[in-house]
């Protein structure tokens, strides 16, 4: 039989499982990435990956697990891919165990676990607070094993541009350019696999990578993908604010028992260590006894908003909260969280097992992306997606460690998916006629010649500044539907203004100014999907919260919003979707009650 | 230093592997938690040197900015570091940046460093594990294990620590510390260990542990403070063990 050819675009998570099962299965992974893969966004993660795998004796089951993503997020997720992950999290575990993540150990010599954001059982398997690092290592170690047995290549230091697209609607491989030479190639494949991860450069300042644009998405977007749930954006409660990025303080430090707290007096001067107990306020213990600092990050964050900005107790008038850990031991402390002390300790100079740290919520992470069916398939032929490029899974809120089961999952069902559409194609004999290609990389060409010789006055990088400011502002914790139009209206201007882009550096070798700028069209095309769905759901679901409409609405807006562009238009258009509950029937979220 | 208004920096920048270095100066406007990437992001989104002349962005690697990806490696006044977690506060000024020296050039700071890669698929870094489906836990490992095996799995392939190496050159090949590391952190490993014998050998002969001279910059320079020397003594005392054996089976 034929070895079927299947292109991975994404070296994260994602990309890395889905390449690792087609090469199992006998296919050939062509694996494109901006970045070496080892270099990928995962390594960010770090508190650690879900999966009840009960060994604690608290009696957690993977229904549990799925009950507490589904609760989590808001009921908005579609439910029997959810419940699949769940069951399929401890295989997947074992499976990382066996590849030698060096995984903390009980004892015993079993693996270990800690409580996360969202749930009341100890289910998060983690690896120091570096858990994402080492789990992408694992894989990028298996990828470069069937990389020298020839079954994977390596396109590393290539940005996907766009998919090539038959006239039946069928994807038949992506046009990507060579980030050195500048030069543009399309790749035929069988199936091709999107693994581009998030969305975070379109807030300016997140918790996310250089890379993380949703350029990728954008564009196949642009190309009739349907982009669903944009709205829904994850503002981690934790964040240290910085002047290039938002460093992520993860979940983990309050899975270890950190608490979070303000001065009962606004604008105490005092340094935090000698503020007694009973002038301290801890709100999230306070407002939700039973969960306390563990509840989910969608709550976490609007109490910080609300204390900030509400009560006016930030830190010395600033918007910051302590997050403390001073009172637990040093030992524990270097045993289970070094990875992100660490980061605090270099970027901020004080040690955060001597002084409260400073933290404030950041955008972390988009729970919509790129529709997709149960089998990860998009709408487009051909075309699959998974990993946080696509909007399954995590509904209006994503839990903590959820996320890298949900990427390790989702790679692990659109390989195979697409392994068997690969073998269908072929067997089917049908070959796309070679003018598919040839048209769209002049279509690809023709945009970078029209960029390269713009005349105008507008600078790309502060362009990006004034979309991430906007964003941020007004699509973030609190959404009025006034700023939402606005915020609309603005991204408007600045496509209108993207026209007038003028490059400071013209050359065609290595420009990365060049590639941010094309990359920042799609994200501004992104980033009305996102403002004008937000505007569009007038409720209050997970992380979506509009005070003038502060009730979920489950008889109007039990529904996924999908997304498409109307080309003609250059706009985006909408329709809806139900979901999917038949499983868990919808019931209140409340995290503040007692019971 | 810290409380002037301006910062200081001067870049070497070369256009193209195959033309010329040259210097540019740029003065940028100081804020405190500065570091070395949001400064190379200012000149970006101005890309104007302290002479008041026109010119291009800066090229040069990114990712994570949170010193985890290993990207944005570069001579920092002369030194071996990461970008990201450089501070403004804590070097002199003028603060230099250069592109690392034994790696080629590609564009101003961006260097190719795929030969880290490629030396890591020559000592098979990876444990041999049968195939991805169900098979059941991994093997139980003590805390102390984990404890050993945890840092040395934390290196973010940045290449200072070849970088600083006297004895990684052409001339000698050497493969560097870092994937020796590697290879202890794999032959610890209870899977790992099956493919012991080939990633010794792989370390033997020109290029291999031996042109190790004790330097001992790698471990100075590593942002990771991975114990590199003592995975290199470990490492090297498995190869000459192995050598031995070969010997007397040849």
């Amino acid at each position: 039989m034929a070895h079927p050819k299947i292109i991975v675009v994404g070296g994260g998570l994602a990309g890395l499982s889905a390449a690792i099962k087609i090469a199992e299965m006998g296919g050939h992974v062509d694996l494109f990435s901006i970045v070496p893969v080892k270099r990928s966004h995962s390594v960010c993660a770090q508190g650690g990956i879900n999966a009840a795998k009960n060994l604690k004796g608290e009696g957690d089951s993977t229904w549990q697990h799925f009950d507490d993503t589904i609760y989590g997020g808001d009921f908005l997720a579609n439910q029997p891919p959810v419940k699949v992950m769940c069951d399929q999290a401890p295989g997947i575990i074992d499976l990382l165990d066996r590849m030698g993540v060096p995984f903390n150990r009980t004892p015993e010599g079993l693996l270990d676990f800690r409580r996360f954001g969202g749930t009341l059982y100890n289910r998060t398997a983690f690896a120091g607070a570096t858990t994402g690092q080492q789990l992408l290592y694992a894989l990028d170690e298996q990828v470069r094993r069937y990389e020298s047995e020839g079954k994977v290549t390596k396109y590393e230091g290539w940005e996907f541009l766009s998919g090539v697209i038959d006239d039946q609607r069928v994807c038949r491989g992506i046009c990507a350019m060579d980030l050195r030479s500048m030069a543009v190639h399309t790749f035929p494949a069988e199936a091709v696999i999107i693994a581009t991860g998030g969305i975070g450069a379109i807030f300016g300042k997140s918790t996310n990578s250089v890379v993380c644009t949703g350029s990728a998405q954008s564009a196949l977007y642009q190309q009739g993908a349907f982009y669903a749930n944009g709205e829904f954006i994850q503002v981690h409660p934790t964040s240290i604010p910085g002047e290039d990025k938002l460093r992520l303080m993860s979940e983990s430090a309050r899975g270890e028992g950190g608490r979070v707290w303000v001065p009962k007096q606004a604008g105490d001067k005092r340094d935090a260590k000698s503020i007694p107990e009973s002038e301290r306020w801890y709100f999230l213990e306070e407002w939700y006894p039973k969960y306390g600092n563990l509840v989910p990050r969608d709550v976490a964050t609007r109490a910080i908003h609300k204390v900030v900005y509400e009560h006016n107790l930030g830190i010395d008038g600033q918007p910051m909260v302590y997050l403390d850990l001073t009172h637990i031991d040093r030992a524990t402390l270097d045993r289970k969280l070094e990875g992100i002390l660490e980061i605090y300790e270099k970027f901020v100079g004080d040690d955060p097992r001597d002084v409260p740290m400073k933290i404030f919520p950041g955008m972390h992470y988009t729970m919509g992306g790129l529709w997709v069916d149960f089998d990860q398939k998009t709408n487009i032929e051909g075309l699959y997606a998974c990993g946080e490029a696509d909007y399954s899974i995590h509904g209006a809120n994503r839990l903590g460690a959820n996320s890298l089961v949900s990427c390790i999952y989702g790679g692990f069902v659109a390989g195979p998916q697409a392994v068997q559409y690969a073998h269908n194609v072929i067997k089917s004999g049908h070959h796309p006629a070679q003018h598919v290609y040839e048209s769209e990389r002049k279509r690809q060409e023709e945009i970078n010649t029209r960029l390269m010789n713009n005349e105008g006055t507008e600078n790309p990088f502060l362009l990006w500044r004034e979309l991430g400011d906007t964003m941020t502002k007004n699509c973030t914790v609190i959404r009025y539907n006034k700023n939402l139009r606005e915020t609309d209206a603005k991204l408007v201007e600045l496509i209108e203004r993207y026209a007038r882009v003028n490059l400071s550096d013209r050359s065609n070798w290595a420009n990365t100014s060049f590639v941010f700028a094309r990359q920042l069209y799609n994200m501004l095309q992104l980033a009305r999907v996102i403002a004008q769905g937000a505007a569009m759901r007038d409720e209050s679901r997970g992380a979506h919260y509009k005070p003038d409409f502060p009730e979920r609405d489950d008889a109007n807006w039990l529904k996924t919003t999908k997304a498409y562009f109307a080309a003609d238009a250059d706009e985006p258009r909408f329709e809806f979707e139900q979901v999917d509950t038949s499983l868990i029937k919808p019931r209140p979220r409340r995290y503040d009650a007692a019971t | 230093m810290a409380n002037s208004k301006t910062v200081i920096i001067k870049i070497k920048r070369q256009q193209t592997p195959e033309s010329k270095p040259y210097w540019e100066e740029f003065e940028l406007q100081y804020r405190p938690g500065m570091n070395v990437t949001s400064a190379l992001m200012d000149i970006a989104a101005t890309p104007v040197t302290k002479q008041g002349k026109a010119t291009t962005p800066v090229s040069y690697d990114s990712n994570c900015l949170e010193e985890v990806c290993g990207s944005c490696a570069m001579l920092i006044n002369g030194q071996a570091k990461m970008a990201c977690s450089a501070l403004i506060d804590h070097f002199k000024q003028p603060i230099t940046l250069e592109p690392f020296s034994k790696f080629p050039i590609i564009r101003d700071l961006q260097v190719d460093r795929s030969v880290l890669f490629e030396n890591l698929k020559k000592v098979k870094a990876w444990v041999p594990v049968d195939g991805t489906y169900d098979l059941g836990p991994g093997p139980r490992q003590s805390v102390q294990d984990q404890e050993e095996a945890y840092p040395l799995s934390r290196c973010i392939s940045c290449c200072c620590c070849m970088e600083a190496c006297p004895q990684f050159n052409e001339k000698t090949g050497f493969v560097g510390a870092a994937t020796i590391s590697q290879v202890r952190l794999f032959n610890t490993h209870p899977t790992g260990k099956a493919v012991k014998v080939d990633r010794l050998q792989a370390l033997m002969g020109d290029g291999g542990i031996q042109e190790c001279g004790y330097a001992q910059n790698c471990v100075e320079v590593c942002p990771k403070d991975i114990p590199l020397t003592k995975s290199i003594a470990d490492v090297g005392g498995q190869v000459m063990w192995q050598a031995i054996k070969d010997f007397f089976r040849t």
